[in-house]
């Protein structure tokens, strides 16, 4: 246990990379689970890390790799005929037999694996960040947007759909974000932090806004968390990350109820 | 908001479905200020005509002409969607532009609660005023007495009497003691 790491200019930049996501992910998670589509992150995921796996093998930037395999996951979201739960979990499913596939046969895919499955946060560079904070910006540039007719769609859908252009921007946002996250923080890590804190505000969380703020809290808390103690206890960050959230989110107090509402 | 008495929507020879046609022939004018009601029993196809309006693709023949620019809100007839959602009555209103003023004052006090602790006639009184206090031109109201009790039904009943004087009302019920032939347009659909 080596308590001076934390301190290490080394893992500055590492660590602000995944506070970055750590911020983002809660945010799209809440809006993929107000879509009903917390599922496609971990199908995107799978997909996109397939993408990374191929992007190493032909000597790609990783995260341009991750990048430009979470945009093709989006799309190949995007282009389903009839988006449901079943066909996110056969994304899922094809996602990780290609990039099992890949790794299995070629060494430098073996290599860019363990980022991708392990979370290797403390190796990202400067890339990295530039990647999580422009998912970032544009992403809530992308929400700032559509934040009303998504909302909209889910409690008046008789007012109509999203339009398309909505609908693909927000796409390409996930994918995009995922495929940067994947490389940062592993698939399990990145699924962790873009559904659990979700899961827990919109049960608990008193507004929109409010699930908001829970959320992203619930993130940063655990992923603070999580980098402290991987680094400490010399572990990779995915599963000690994805530990952290199910711990924080488990502990985080429910939200008590006024008096007098929700009667009869 | 356009002057009372201007059309705002004509419907002629409107046949609506989906494989097949539930209803034929009808024809329907709205004009600001005044409320269009659609009687019949159920499965005659009048919600389907509420969403036809909107929805060319219900339409299956006649014609179907709108205002310039006309924004068109609709209440459909269940509340789907609330449930296990982080969203407060306050929130919703700000969904569609909605203002809070004229609120009843027994609804105006749970804006902050989340919709799904509201009791099932609160959040309908909520969802039907987020449509009908929103900038649209033409409400259609797809049974909003569901789930009312008697002073949601007679703060509805207050509202249907004096809709706003620019928007126009197509208004779908099974309740009695929301028509009012005196002061709407009342279509009776046959089966």
């Amino acid at each position: 246990m080596n308590i001076d790491l934390l301190f290490d200019p080394l893992f500055r930049l590492p660590f602000l990379t995944g506070l970055l996501l750590a911020v983002w992910l809660p945010v799209l998670g809440l809006y993929l689970r107000l879509r009903g589509e917390w599922l496609a992150v971990l199908g995107m995921a799978q997909l996109a890390s397939a993408g990374a796996l191929g992007g190493a093998v032909l000597g790609l930037p990783a995260v341009a790799g991750g990048a430009g395999a979470g945009l093709l996951a989006a799309l190949a979201k995007w282009g389903l005929k009839r988006p449901s739960d079943s066909a996110y979990a056969a994304m899922l499913l094809l996602g990780w037999a290609a990039a099992v596939a890949v790794m299995s046969n070629h060494p430098l895919a073996e290599q860019a694996a363990g980022a991708v499955f392990d979370g290797q946060l403390y190796f990202t560079g400067g890339g990295h960040l530039a990647a999580a904070a422009a998912v970032l910006g544009i992403g809530v540039q992308v929400l700032l947007w559509s934040h009303r007719a998504l909302l909209r769609a889910r409690v008046h859908p008789a007012l109509g759909p999203p339009g398309a252009a909505i609908r693909l921007a927000f796409d390409l946002v996930a994918g995009a974000s995922v495929g940067v996250a994947i490389l940062s923080l592993g698939v399990m890590a990145s699924f962790a932090l873009a559904f659990v804190p979700a899961w827990r505000a919109f049960a608990t969380a008193p507004s929109w806004r409010g699930a908001l703020w829970r959320a992203m809290a619930i993130s940063v808390t655990a992923y603070v968390l999580g980098f402290v103690l991987a680094l400490v206890l010399d572990q990779p960050f995915g599963p000690v990350g994805v530990a952290a959230v199910l711990l924080v989110a488990g502990l985080a107090p429910p939200w008590r109820r006024r008096a007098g509402r929700g009667a009869g | 908001m356009k002057p009372p008495g201007t059309v705002l929507l004509e419907a002629l020879g409107l046949s609506v479905g989906y494989d097949r046609p539930l209803l034929k022939g009808l024809d329907l004018q709205l004009v600001a200020g005044r409320v269009t009601t659609l009687l019949g029993p159920n499965g005659a196809g009048k919600s389907t005509v509420l969403r036809a309006l909107g929805e060319a693709r219900l339409r299956l023949a006649g014609r179907v002409w709108q205002a310039p620019g006309l924004r068109l809100g609709h209440l459909a007839q269940a509340a789907e969607g609330q449930a296990e959602l982080p969203l407060s009555g306050r929130e919703l209103l700000a969904l569609t532009g909605a203002t809070a003023d004229g609120l009843p004052p027994w609804l105006a006090d749970c804006l902050d609660a989340r919709l799904d602790r509201l009791s099932g006639g609160q959040l309908q009184y909520l969802r039907f005023w987020s449509i009908a206090a929103a900038p649209f031109d033409v409400l259609c109201l797809d049974e909003p007495g569901n789930n009312l009790d008697a002073r949601g039904l007679a703060a509805l009943r207050d509202w249907l009497h004096t809709p706003p004087a620019g928007q126009a009302v197509v208004l779908v019920t099974h309740d009695d003691s929301l028509v009012d032939t005196a002061r709407q347009s009342v279509i009776r659909i046959a089966s």
